[in-house]
């Protein structure tokens, strides 16, 4: 199917969606209170059925004090894919898992966890998993200062 | 809001005890950070009951070099050695999900050339990798001579490659746009001569483990997953597809000229070990199909349409591209402000990080030696776990 018609059958499930713009296939954004209502339509509706989550990470952006989360998408038996991004405040970044959907979010989201900060609502084991438990910061935010750090060239 | 944040040490604590029943006590083992059959360095802490594993962590981080945050202040061509390093088994197809997103996201139309030898590459390189992984997976269930036969056909591989790309292991082939370089005038020669040889091998590998009754016991109905479960926790590659589920990256999202020859995507009816290790075999023989379909008439043309020193900056957005490794999906995730010829954030959604988490799932409930199994079909590397 192709972009946008996908987007104009899930604007037609749940009208409170928005396109976002400047994506290389469908996207949708989402507020972050709304992430696990929608999520749950998009894995069930019998036209949709996105089955599988190809990859979830987060992209901090120091200058509009937020973190966008992003979920790709894939249906396996529609073969469509789909972009989905929440914006989360930099200063509490809580969202709510998506684990009870997709099993390998809890993976995922603990990458995400550990290298940006994103605190997970409902995580069953939210814990470092690259760095030691007594890690301070988080490596992937922009601001991130490690007296080890070498200056890179901007 | 319950957001609760663990250590490892907690994790541990709160994981169940044993039952009053039992009369043996249950205990944690280390396996690893280095242990033969993690092949690198990977840490996973078994809880037993006597042999029986109750449940499994794996503490992944002993490879970690923050590959996505030094890859913020890397030109899209200089990402292309950081792939490599990755899951160095298929480094080509690393490149080219790099290349494939950075042509896609500026419209770059390469030849039909340069779109043929990187097919042929990167079916080389699924050789290789397979080949490599029958032999460990032989080694770590005490089969020593399979360790050293992979080696063998991985090493005549690791030839022709050297040939034309100067590398045996770290290949930054695939450039946006092309590739490094040309392939060698006697290539299709020695590929051409090299298909019967390793169709002798898939042959000899057949006789030597397949058929064997104590290497089919260990494997045989050992950490079973059924599709619907391999696609919730993430798996791609042979394992998705050992699981029943026929989605193959070269199949449903065509690139490069898979889309002109003919090959079967494999899948296995079980979900089982044995199933896991078998797609693997006939992978390579339809690997080798390819090649031969290919290698008689590689067209004429530039084997590079940018030039090198071109500065390539990304429009604004979201861009995701990927590949089929000899793992699984290998993914490019990249978000460009438009204006510096740096990505803003880059991800790298690796086969073997979400492959991994499986294990978690599907050990439970076995013993050790059945664990070595399990862990070893999934065909792991772990760099790319840790990124």
């Amino acid at each position: 199917m192709d972009p946008e018609k996908l987007l104009a059958l899930i604007e037609s499930i749940c009208p409170t969606v928005r396109h976002r713009a400047h994506a290389d296939r469908a996207a949708l954004s989402i507020a972050a209170d709304e992430l696990l209502a929608l999520m749950a339509v998009l894995r069930d509706d019998p036209a949709l059925r996105f089955d599988f989550l190809v990859t979830h990470t987060a992209i901090d952006l120091p200058d509009e004090k937020c973190f966008e989360l992003v979920y790709l998408l894939y249906a396996s038996e529609h073969g469509h894919s789909l972009f989905v991004t929440t914006r989360v405040d930099r200063d509490n970044p809580v969202v709510p898992s998506v684990c009870g959907l997709w099993p390998i979010a809890e993976w995922q989201e603990r990458e995400v966890y550990d290298l940006m900060g994103v605190l997970y609502d409902e995580h069953p084991d939210l814990r470092r998993m690259f760095l030691e438990d007594d890690w301070v910061g988080f490596p992937l935010r922009k601001d991130y200062q490690d007296e080890h750090m070498l200056e890179l060239p901007k | 809001m319950s957001v609760q944040i663990r250590t490892l040490e907690e994790h541990l604590h709160a994981s169940p005890q044993a039952d009053s029943e039992l009369t043996t006590q249950e205990y944690l083992v280390n396996m690893g950070p280095q242990h033969p059959i993690a092949h690198g360095s990977l840490r996973v802490v078994l809880r037993l009951d006597g042999e029986n594993v109750k449940f499994v962590i794996p503490v992944p981080g002993y490879v970690h070099r923050g590959v996505e945050k030094m890859c913020e202040h890397l030109t899209y061509r200089q990402i292309i050695p950081y792939t490599d390093r990755l899951d160095y088994l298929s480094a080509i197809m690393n490149n080219w999900a790099v290349a494939k997103t950075v042509e896609k996201a500026l419209g770059i139309e390469t030849n039909a050339r340069i779109e043929t030898i990187r097919t042929i590459m990167s079916e080389l390189q699924r050789l290789q990798s397979h080949a490599l992984w029958w032999g460990v997976t032989g080694m770590d269930l005490g089969a020593y001579t399979a360790f050293l036969y992979g080696f063998r056909e991985r090493e005549i591989i690791g030839e022709i490659f050297e040939e034309t790309i100067g590398a045996r292991l770290t290949m930054n082939y695939i450039q946006p746009g092309g590739l490094m370089y040309d392939i060698q005038p006697d290539f299709a020669a020695k590929v051409k001569k090299l298909i019967p040889y390793l169709h002798g091998c898939i042959a000899q590998y057949e006789t030597l483990l397949s058929g064997n009754t104590i290497f089919q016991e260990r494997l045989r109905n050992i950490g079973v997953m059924d599709g619907a479960e391999a696609l919730a926790l993430g798996c791609t590659g042979p394992i998705l597809r050992a699981s029943g589920v026929p989605l193959d990256l070269r199949a449903t999202e065509a690139y490069g000229v898979y889309d002109q020859v003919n090959f079967n995507v494999v899948v296995g009816a079980v979900g089982d070990s044995w199933d896991r290790y078998y797609v693997r075999l006939h992978e390579m023989r339809e690997s080798l199909r390819i090649i031969e379909q290919l290698i008689d008439n590689v067209p004429e043309g530039d084997y590079a349409t940018l030039r090198y020193n071109e500065e390539l900056i990304l429009p604004e957005g979201l861009h995701y591209g990927q590949t089929e490794t000899a793992r699984g999906a290998f993914g490019v995730f990249i978000d460009s402000d438009g204006k510096r010829p740096h990505p803003r954030r880059l991800h790298f959604r690796s086969p073997s990080f979400n492959n991994m988490w499986v294990v978690t799932r599907i050990a439970a409930g076995w013993r050790i030696a059945d664990f070595i199994a399990i862990q070893s079909s999934l065909d792991l590397v772990i760099p790319d776990i840790d990124r």
